[in-house]
C-alpha cells in the first residue's frame, strides 16, 4: 500500500507554475505558517531522533563505537541478518514477479479476492507473524512432535526466523509491480508472442524492461523491512546469543543490559542503511521519471 | 484493481497462465493462509467461556483501551501534521525541499527497534527533550503516542501527497474567479477531494499502530493495566508458555484488523465510485 504511491512523487514540482497565481496562493504570513509547521514537526519527529542515534553512538568515543561493532555477538548478529535478507528477498522477489503476472495479465474468478490474500501480511500484526510459527512448528505445535522425532530444528533457529521474515516482507515486490503492471496492460507481450517470441523470451525482453525500475523499487522496501523486522524475529528467534540474534534483536539486549553507546553503535549502522534505502529509492524515482 | 478490462480472449495468448497462478496460490497458501489458519483452529481447542474469559481479562481489556485510544490519537496527529506537510510539499517552494520530501519515508526504512530506543533516550526525563519537562513523557501513554506517531507519519503523508498532485489546477481557478476565496476555495473545492485520501492515510496509519510492537515495548514502560499494549500482551503469554491465552488474544487483533482493512478496501471503493461515475 504504501509503496504504489512513489510513481506519482516522481512529479513532485510540476504544479509550480501553476500555483504562482496570486487568486492562487494563500496569504503569505499562511504560506510561511504552514511551511513552519511542516518542517519543525518533521526536525522534531524525524531528524532530531536520527541524530542522537549517531551522537549517541560516538558519545563514549570512537573506540567504544569500534569495539561495539566489531564484537563477536555484534558481526554474528550481522552475519545472521544478512543470510536471512539473502534467503527472504529473492524468495518474495520471484513470488513478486509470479504473483503480478498472474494478477495483471489474466482475468479469472476470485482474482480479488487473491490480491486481498497477497496483501494481508500488512494487516497483520508481527506478533501475531511469529506466534503462527511458533503454532505450526514449536514444540506444542501441529507439527512439533513429529520435527522433534525427525530431530528439525525450526522455530528458535535459522528456518524460523527465515519464516516469519518472509512473512512480514511478503507483499512488498507484488504491490510494487501489480499497479505498474496493470497500467502497461499486455498489448506488448501480445506482439511479441505472436510474432513468435517463447514465453520466457517475451517476460525477459518486454515485460522485465518496463518494470526493472518498479521491481527494484519493492526489492529495496523488501530488503530495507526485511534487516529491521523486530517483532515477528522477536517471537521465533529465542534470542541465543551469537547464534539466533539478528541486528535488531542484539540491539534490545544491549540496550536491556544498558549498553547504551554499543546499542546505539549497531543502531547506527542500521541507521545508514535506512539512509541508503533513502538514497537509493529517491534515484529510482527519478530514473523511471525521466525514462 | 479490477477497473483494468482485459478481453477474455487474451487468456490464450499469454502464457504462463497456470504456472504463474498456481505459483502465487501455492507460495499464500503455505506462508500465509496455512500458518493464519493456525491462529482459528488453536483457539478451537479452547472452550467458548474460557475463549470469553481470557479476552476479557481485566489485563487484556486494559491492553486494547492503551492500544486503541494511542493509536487513535496518532492517527488524529498524523492526519494534521501529515496532510499539513503534504500541502506544503506539493504547493511551496523551499530549501532543501528534495531532502525534506525523502526523508519523510524514513520510518519506513528505519528499523523499529532503532526508532524505538532513538526516541526513548530523546523523551527519557534526562533526555534531549525529557528534561524540559516536568512531567514523565516516555514509560507513559504519551510515549506510546509519540512512538506510534513516528510510525505512522509516512502512511498519511504519501496518501495525501499524490492526490493533491493530481487535482487541477482549472478547478481552483475557476472557484477563485467566481469570486470565492482561499478558504473557501480550500474548504469547498479542495477539501472534499483529499477526505477520502486522509481517510485511507489515518486506516493505514492506525492499522499499523496497532499492531506496532518493535517501537513501542522500549518507549512504554510496559506497566500492565497502565502502559502494556495488546501485543506485548501476546508477547508476555507466550513468554509463559501459554500458547491458548496468547492464540486468544490474537483472534482480538486479527478480527480487528481484518474489519480496518475492508473499511479501507471500502474507502477506496467508496472513492473511486465517485469519480468513475
Amino acid at each position: 500500500m504504501e509503496q504504489s504511491t512513489f510513481i506519482q512523487q516522481a512529479s513532485t514540482g510540476k504544479r509550480k507554475a501553476a500555483t504562482q497565481t496570486a487568486a492562487l496562493q494563500e496569504p503569505r504570513i499562511i504560506r510561511y505558517t504552514l511551511i513552519f509547521i511542516a518542517l519543525a514537526f518533521l526536525a522534531f519527529s524525524i531528524v532530531l531522533p536520527l541524530v542522537s542515534i549517531f551522537i549517541t553512538a560516538f558519545q563514549k568515543g570512537s573506540d567504544v563505537y569500534f569495539a561495539a561493532i566489531t564484537h563477536p555477538d555484534a558481526l554474528a548478529a550481522i552475519k545472521l541478518t544478512l543470510i536471512v535478507v539473502a534467503i527472504t528477498v529473492p524468495l518474495n522477489a520471484i513470488f513478486g514477479v509470479m504473483a503480478a503476472w498472474a494478477l495483471t495479465k489474466f482475468n479469472f474468478k476470485g482474482k480479488n479476492l487473491l490480491l486481498t490474500m497477497v496483501d494481508l501480511p500488512f494487516a497483520v500484526s508481527p506478533v501475531i507473524a511469529g506466534l503462527v510459527f511458533i503454532l505450526l512448528f514449536g514444540s506444542q505445535g501441529l507439527f512439533g512432535e513429529w520435527l522433534f522425532a525427525h530431530d528439525i530444528k525450526i522455530v528458535f533457529a535459522l528456518p524460523g526466523i527465515v519464516l516469519a521474515t518472509i512473512f512480514v516482507t511478503l507483499p512488498f515486490v507484488a504491490r510494487e509491480l501489480i499497479p505498474l503492471m496493470q497500467t502497461q496492460g499486455i498489448s506488448e507481450e501480445e506482439a511479441s508472442i505472436s510474432l513468435g517470441a517463447s514465453g520466457f523470451k517475451t517476460f525477459w525482453y518486454v515485460t522485465l524492461p518496463n518494470i526493472k525500475w518498479g521491481l527494484f523499487y519493492g526489492l529495496i522496501l523488501c530488503n530495507a523491512r526485511a534487516i529491521g523486522e523486530f517483532g515477528a524475529v522477536s517471537v521465533v528467534s529465542g534470542h541465543i546469543r551469537g547464534m539466533t540474534n539478528t541486528m535488531p534483536l542484539h540491539i534490545e539486549i544491549l540496550y536491556n543490559e544498558y549498553q547504551f553507546a554499543a546499542a546505539f553503535a549497531v543502531a547506527s549502522l542500521m541507521s545508514v542503511m535506512a539512509i541508503f534505502t533513502l538514497i537509493v529509492k529517491d534515484i529510482i524515482a527519478w530514473k523511471s521519471k525521466s525514462s | 484493481m479490477s477497473s483494468l478490462i482485459i478481453p477474455k480472449k487474451s487468456r490464450r495468448i499469454i502464457p504462463g497462465f497456470h504456472l504463474s497462478l498456481g505459483y502465487t496460490m501455492l507460495y499464500v497458501s503455505l506462508l500465509v493462509l496455512l500458518p493464519l489458519s493456525m491462529i482459528f483452529i488453536h483457539t478451537m481447542s479452547l472452550s467458548w467461556s474460557a475463549f470469553i474469559d481470557i479476552i476479557t481479562d481485566p489485563r487484556a481489556v486494559a491492553s486494547y483501551k492503551v492500544s486503541f485510544s494511542t493509536a487513535l490519537i496518532a492517527g488524529l496527529l498524523n492526519v494534521f501534521f501529515g496532510t499539513t506537510i503534504a500541502w506544503v510539499l506539493v504547493r511551496y517552494q523551499f530549501p532543501f525541499k528534495r531532502i525534506i520530501d525523502g526523508l519523510v519515508d524514513l520510518p519506513f526504512a528505519l528499523p523499529t527497534a532503532v526508532a524505538g530506543i532513538a526516541l526513548t533516550s530523546l523523551y527519557a526525563p534526562n533526555g534531549w527533550i525529557g528534561q524540559f519537562f516536568d512531567f514523565k513523557i516516555a514509560f507513559t501513554p504519551l510515549g506510546i503516542i509519540i512512538a506510534l506517531t513516528f510510525i505512522g507519519l509516512p502512511f498519511v503523508v504519501r496518501t495525501v501527497q499524490p492526490v493533491l498532485q493530481n487535482i487541477s489546477a482549472e478547478v481552483e481557478e475557476a472557484s477563485a474567479s467566481l469570486g470565492a476565496n482561499r478558504l473557501q476555495t480550500f474548504r469547498k473545492v479542495i477539501l472534499p477531494e483529499l477526505v477520502p485520501a486522509i481517510l485511507t492515510g489515518f486506516s493505514l496509519a492506525f492499522a499499523r499502530a496497532l499492531g506496532e510492537y518493535g517501537s513501542v515495548v522500549f518507549i512504554a514502560g510496559n506497566m500492565p493495566m497502565k502502559t502494556e499494549i495488546t501485543p506485548l500482551i501476546i508477547m508476555t503469554k507466550l513468554e509463559q508458555y501459554d500458547y491458548a491465552g496468547a492464540t486468544a488474544i490474537a483472534v482480538v487483533m486479527l478480527v480487528t484488523s481484518f474489519i480496518l482493512l475492508f473499511t479501507i478496501n471500502l474507502i477506496q471503493w467508496l472513492a473511486n465510485r465517485r469519480f468513475v461515475h
